[in-house]
């Protein structure tokens, strides 16, 4: 049996429910803990907002709980450890944003979210309360492009809150908030490496295994396997294999305009990250793609796991619009554009 | 042996000592799960079941509502893919037992044919893909011979433990295990060694004490 990973925690099984506290608290009164549940929502919403909630398993911070904010999401329904959110939790909290104007699920793709946001769903419609869904999918190593809904959701997460987040604040209906969101969704890949694992608290194990001079393209965020599994290689060839993948697949072509991100999986300095987006610039300037928006910096971790991943998204006019307006939230606060 | 079948304070006695075994078999689940999948399906199915433990603390007034006691704790308590499916297999299952005094070997066969169409259509899965279906399916399918209750649940259980085996040999197409492709092969599904956990101990509660469960209720 694997050594236990060091961790500064209390009971494990109580990890969740400590880090919701400290998070409500870090918000400075943004938002709120739902009493006695997994979940946390907003402060202050205004009737006949269109609501925005997002949600899925813990252990993954700041994303989803920590986007809970200003022109972002409205509420968040968190699981354990990587595990999706129980109906229940889901249902108590789009109850609690919901000013009657319907609302959004925002979330990855995975099946047991899928399953545990459907029921909330069919509990909520039956009130007649007006629930869309629009599910994550940018990991292009998850599946071919034919397969896009057997595709996984990891940091596309950042840019659909984001954009999500904002059209759900600046739009009046949820057609419109739902119209944007499949819009993003069907414009944004990522795919991403792994140098070592993350752990589950409660188990004290890596989640898999790699040698110390291997990594893994195209692992997912739970350590699902990616598509090959090689020598450990220097930035500017891991960049490259990212790109030759994540380019052709929506294709992103020359005169695009793009936002990128590049995202800490846990623990992979922003030292590597910078050394990365360096070489991920160059090759996208060389196709005639045009960064509108960089954002470098840590929102979909697995815990201790390090690598990163690159995420790329086609950008129109209105999606830029929605990108470009200010936010606030712990896990991630912007300026509007310059 | 007089078979007669459960009473509902029987069936509340037997999905006790079913929590209390996947309780006890949560390493088991998380090795089984670290080799194919992210390690989470021990805890999160000893959440559940402990859970169950706890809402059958006052008894079930019928055999229906104690099968749904249990989905519903399942189902609040686990999270994740597991908490789903494990949640609507005792949901779904109970809606067959609507009204039934006793369970019999009849009965078993209506809830699991209830709970393997009821899983099906959450998870949108069918037989093959490497799941607990697979492991259900099969238990299902092995009960129909079944003279009594207590052939009937030996037979579930060891329908059981033939899909787990079953799954050894499939490639996952679904879940988080999905992405593994042909490294899944040779590893049995965890959700499926659940089931057998499952079955298994509704096999062990029933035939370790049938004649006394039946002079406690007959």
């Amino acid at each position: 049996m694997a050594k236990a990973v060091k961790k500064i925690l209390n009971d494990p099984r109580k990890a969740v429910t400590e880090m919701i506290d400290g998070l409500v608290l870090a918000s400075d009164g943004m938002t709120r803990r739902l009493p006695g549940l997994d979940a946390i929502v907003r402060n202050h919403l205004p009737e006949g907002k269109v609501a925005l909630l997002i949600g899925g398993g813990s252990g993954h911070e700041p994303i989803f709980h920590g986007f809970v904010g200003h022109n972002l999401g409205d509420g968040a329904a968190c699981g354990q450890f990587f595990a999706a959110p129980a109906p229940h939790i889901i249902y108590e909290a789009a109850k609690a944003v919901h000013r009657g104007k319907g609302i959004l699920f925002l979330y990855g793709n995975y099946a047991g979210d899928n399953m545990n946001f459907d029921i909330a769903a069919e509990m909520l419609q039956d009130e007649g309360i007006d629930i869309r869904t629009v599910r994550v999918t940018d990991d292009v190593a998850a599946a071919p492009p034919e397969r896009t809904h057997d595709r996984r959701g990891i940091a596309g997460d950042v840019l659909m809150i984001k954009i999500t987040g904002a059209a759900a604040a600046a739009l009046d209906s949820l057609d419109e908030v739902e119209r944007v969101a499949r819009k993003a969704v069907a414009n944004v890949r990522s795919m991403g490496v792994a140098v070592s694992a993350g752990s589950i608290p409660e188990t004290g194990k890596p989640t898999f295994e790699l040698a110390d001079d291997e990594i893994e393209v195209g692992m997912g965020a739970h350590g699902e396997a990616g598509i090959a599994r090689q020598k450990l290689a220097p930035a500017d060839a891991v960049a490259e294999a990212l790109l030759d993948r994540i380019l052709p697949d929506l294709p992103f072509a020359q005169g695009d305009e793009v936002a990128l991100v590049i995202n800490n999986l846990g623990a992979t300095t922003m030292m590597e990250m910078l050394v990365v987006n360096r070489r991920i610039r160059e090759v996208l300037q060389e196709r005639g793609i045009n960064v509108h928006r960089t954002e470098v910096g840590t929102w979909l971790t697995v815990q201790e796991m390090a690598g990163f991943s690159v995420t790329i998204m086609k950008l129109d006019a209105e999606l830029k619009r929605f990108l470009d307006m200010p936010c606030h939230s712990v896990g991630f606060s912007r300026m509007g554009a310059a | 042996m007089s078979d007669t079948g459960l009473g509902p304070e029987d069936v509340v006695g037997m999905l006790r000592a079913v929590a209390r075994a996947v309780i006890d078999r949560v390493n088991v689940l998380t090795d089984a799960d670290l080799a194919i999948g992210d390690g989470d399906h021990g805890i999160g199915m000893r959440r559940g079941f402990e859970a169950v433990l706890t809402s059958l603390d006052v008894g079930a007034p019928t055999i229906d509502a104690a099968f749904r006691l249990t989905g519903m704790a399942i189902l609040a308590n686990t999270g994740g893919a597991a908490g789903a499916v494990f949640g609507t297999l005792f949901t779904s299952g109970a809606k067959s037992l609507m009204g039934a005094d006793r369970i019999d070997a009849e009965g078993i066969r209506r809830f699991l044919a209830a709970a393997q169409e009821g899983v099906a259509k959450r998870g949108g899965v069918i037989e093959g893909q490497k799941t607990m279906l697979d492991a259900l399916a099969h238990a299902a399918r092995a009960t129909s011979d079944a003279a009594d209750l207590t052939a009937c649940l030996k037979a579930a259980a060891q329908g059981a433990q033939v899909g787990v085996e079953a799954t050894k040999s499939m490639v996952a197409t679904t879940g988080k295990a999905r992405s593994l492709g042909e490294r899944s092969l040779g590893y049995p599904d965890p959700g499926a060694i659940s089931v057998a956990i499952i079955l298994s101990a509704m096999r062990d509660y029933v035939s370790s004490g049938i004649d006394d469960i039946g002079g406690r209720n007959g």
